[in-house]
């Protein structure tokens, strides 16, 4: 020990380059001790090289006039025209609000319904009745967007949907739900929660198993009773876990749900279901505007990327967990 | 609230009269939410075997009326959803085998200490969960390759994720103990042996957790297919199942407006298809659900240690 620590101060007065070579000798033999591990490694760095790297390195026909016969290379270059065309174009505004107040309800609703429920159910004594309620709304999360979105259309159909069914009953007259544009965010919203609250419990759920026993036992001592444990107990100590879980939401604020908003929207309620990324596929792979389309999803993407370092710094500033 | 603070019964330890109400609140807030989740799907149960008419008239409400499998004898004919039942199953299969095949072994390497680089690899791989090149680029690439309407489009792309990279990764950290590996390197034991020899017959956990995370996103997936495919004859069971239940759903609405009895014939049948194919779609799901559930939470914990 005395003689390893002495080497050491020894290498730090004397020769600073002498350490570092030895270093690099360390290293070099480390590499070529574990040539294996490379090979292991090799076959998914050339699958993120080809299915992540060179798309993004694609992303340069954002700024060139894609034709198809000369390539992404070889087709010629416009500068930010094609998003000059997307912030003139009539729908920009509309685009860009309905993709922010869609994500933002979900921040507003979904977001907070998780960590609501994962402190209720955490109160459950009962541990069969805690399992099953667990059992129960973990399931929806398994349940494809196209079954979802089916489900809903079947519930909601004005001629015999269930929903409507009870309208009728009570005298109303029955609504095309997913023919108004009004209903639209609502119907987005309440089916997000429905399928996928259960199951983001389960990371605030793990967070709360770890909280301290003594904590609560100190605030019985102490006549708190359990709301008031929760507050000051339960939620302080799983705030690290939602802010990180908040900035990697925000981090994808402009991309959750598109599958499914493409599935729900039709040409009636098209005015509020419309969202950047349906409208890169529609223009980009219905109609081939390559170039447009991709410069229309790199404003999204930029967005994302720019938000989710914001984020990332408001946490830090605040003194709460953050992703780097 | 400030009189309960010093209502304390010994009998129950801690419980004030405050938290008695708040547990019955809970219990019953509880139970709507079961209700609430489970009635729409015990509502798809009871209507694919009930009479159409009886659910077009909101007569199923608790349970079926008119018991009838005429809706499940209909799919059973339609050879499209066979199709699109094996088609998916294989496209499973396959999305399963290459992500094992590329991620337990990279998983492995990038988990060892002594593996010069593992944090530049990590990071080459990580930034991919917060930029990536989006839609219209990587049609591009798929279509560079060839791959448009094959196989391969589907699952190819999206088999293998960041994601999977670091539960795999933090889970070989956790469970492989560094003495285990010294002890074999004494012995001389190469690191593709202790790997294969070792590691893997260890790692049944996480091959469970990787397979079925990707089995049911390429079970539940239909956008791949729909802008990749044209030949209907490859397309997955949730195309099969958007054009029935969707396309069809907003063609006849738009046509019923216009008039309301041509299509009622037409329309009992594609309503009675509908519940049953939305119950035949979610087999494999029921019958995998106590693993779904099992494998889904470890995999969630294992990745939210790190990442």
């Amino acid at each position: 020990m005395n003689a390893k620590l002495q080497t050491t101060g020894s290498i730090k007065r004397g020769n600073v380059k002498h350490a570092k070579s030895v270093k690099r000798k360390i290293l070099l033999k480390k590499m070529k001790q574990n040539w294996e591990l490379y090979l292991f490694v090799l076959p998914t760095l050339v699958y993120f090289f080809v299915f992540q790297y060179i798309p993004m390195y694609g992303l340069q026909i954002a700024f060139k006039d894609y034709i198809a016969t000369d390539g992404i290379w070889g087709s010629p270059w416009v500068g930010f025209e094609h998003f000059e065309r997307f912030f003139d174009s009539y729908q920009f505004w509309n685009l860009l609000s309905n993709t922010l107040l869609i994500n933002l309800y979900e921040l507003l609703f979904d977001f907070p319904a998780a960590i609501f429920l994962a402190l209720l159910l955490n109160q459950l004594t009962k541990l069969r009745f805690k399992k099953l309620v667990q059992t129960v709304t973990y399931a929806p999360h398994f349940i494809s967007v196209v079954v979802l979105v089916g489900m809903m259309a079947l519930f909601l159909s004005p001629n015999n949907g269930f929903i409507n069914n009870i309208i009728v009953f009570f005298g109303g007259d029955p609504i095309y739900f997913f023919g108004e544009s009004a209903w639209f965010k609502p119907l987005f919203i309440l089916s997000e929660i429905w399928q996928t609250t259960g199951w983001n419990t389960v990371i605030y759920l793990a967070a709360l198993t770890s909280v301290s026993p003594y904590l609560h036992e100190a605030a019985i001592m102490d006549g708190a009773n359990k709301l008031q444990r929760i507050r000051h107990i339960d939620l302080p100590s799983i705030m690290p876990v939602i802010m990180i879980l908040m900035i990697l939401n925000i981090g994808n604020f402009m991309t959750l749900g598109f599958q499914k908003i493409l599935l729900m929207q039709n040409d009636l309620n098209i005015a509020s279901s419309a969202v950047i990324q349906t409208y890169v596929y529609k223009t980009g792979l219905l109609h081939a505007q390559f170039s447009y389309s991709a410069a229309v999803g790199l404003f999204n993407n930029v967005i994302n990327f720019i938000l989710l370092l914001m984020m990332n710094q408001f946490a830090r500033k605040m003194k709460q967990q953050s992703l780097f | 609230m400030a009189q309960n603070e010093y209502t304390f019964h010994q009998s129950k330890v801690g419980q004030t009269r405050f938290d008695k109400i708040f547990d019955i609140f809970n219990y019953v807030f509880m139970s709507v939410i079961l209700l609430i989740v489970l009635y729409p799907l015990y509502l798809i149960v009871i209507s694919s075997i009930s009479e159409p008419t009886a659910v077009n008239a909101g007569d199923v409400i608790f349970w079926p009326h008119g018991l009838t499998f005429e809706g499940y004898q209909m799919i059973f004919e339609d050879e499209s959803v066979w199709r699109g039942y094996a088609n998916s199953l294989l496209y499973a299969a396959l999305d399963v085998a290459l992500a094992l095949a590329l991620v337990i072994p990279a998983g492995y390497a990038l988990s060892r200490k002594d593996f010069v680089g593992r944090n530049v690899i990590m990071f080459f791989v990580v930034f991919t969960m917060f930029f990536t090149g989006g839609l219209i680029p990587t049609y591009l690439l798929v279509q560079d390759l060839n791959m448009i309407n094959t196989i391969w489009a589907l699952f190819v792309p999206t088999a293998v994720s960041a994601f999977n990279l670091i539960v795999a990764r933090t889970f070989f950290q956790t469970t492989i103990p560094d003495e285990l590996l010294e002890s074999a390197k004494v012995d001389g034991c190469s690191n593709t042996r202790f790997f294969l020899s070792i590691v893997l017959p260890l790692s049944a956990p996480i091959i469970a957790v990787i397979a079925l995370f990707n089995a049911v996103n390429q079970w539940n997936s239909y956008f791949p297919a729909l802008i990749y495919l044209t030949d209907q004859g490859l397309y997955p069971l949730q195309l099969v199942l958007r054009n029935i239940l969707l396309a069809n759903q907003l063609a006849q609405q738009t046509d019923a407006r216009l008039d309301p009895t041509l299509l009622a014939a037409q329309r009992h049948n594609a309503e009675l298809i509908k519940y049953a194919l939305i119950m035949v779609a979610s087999i494999p799901m029921l019958v995998l659900y106590p693993f779904l559930q099992r494998y889904f939470v470890k995999g969630m914990m294992i990745g939210s240690i790190k990442g």
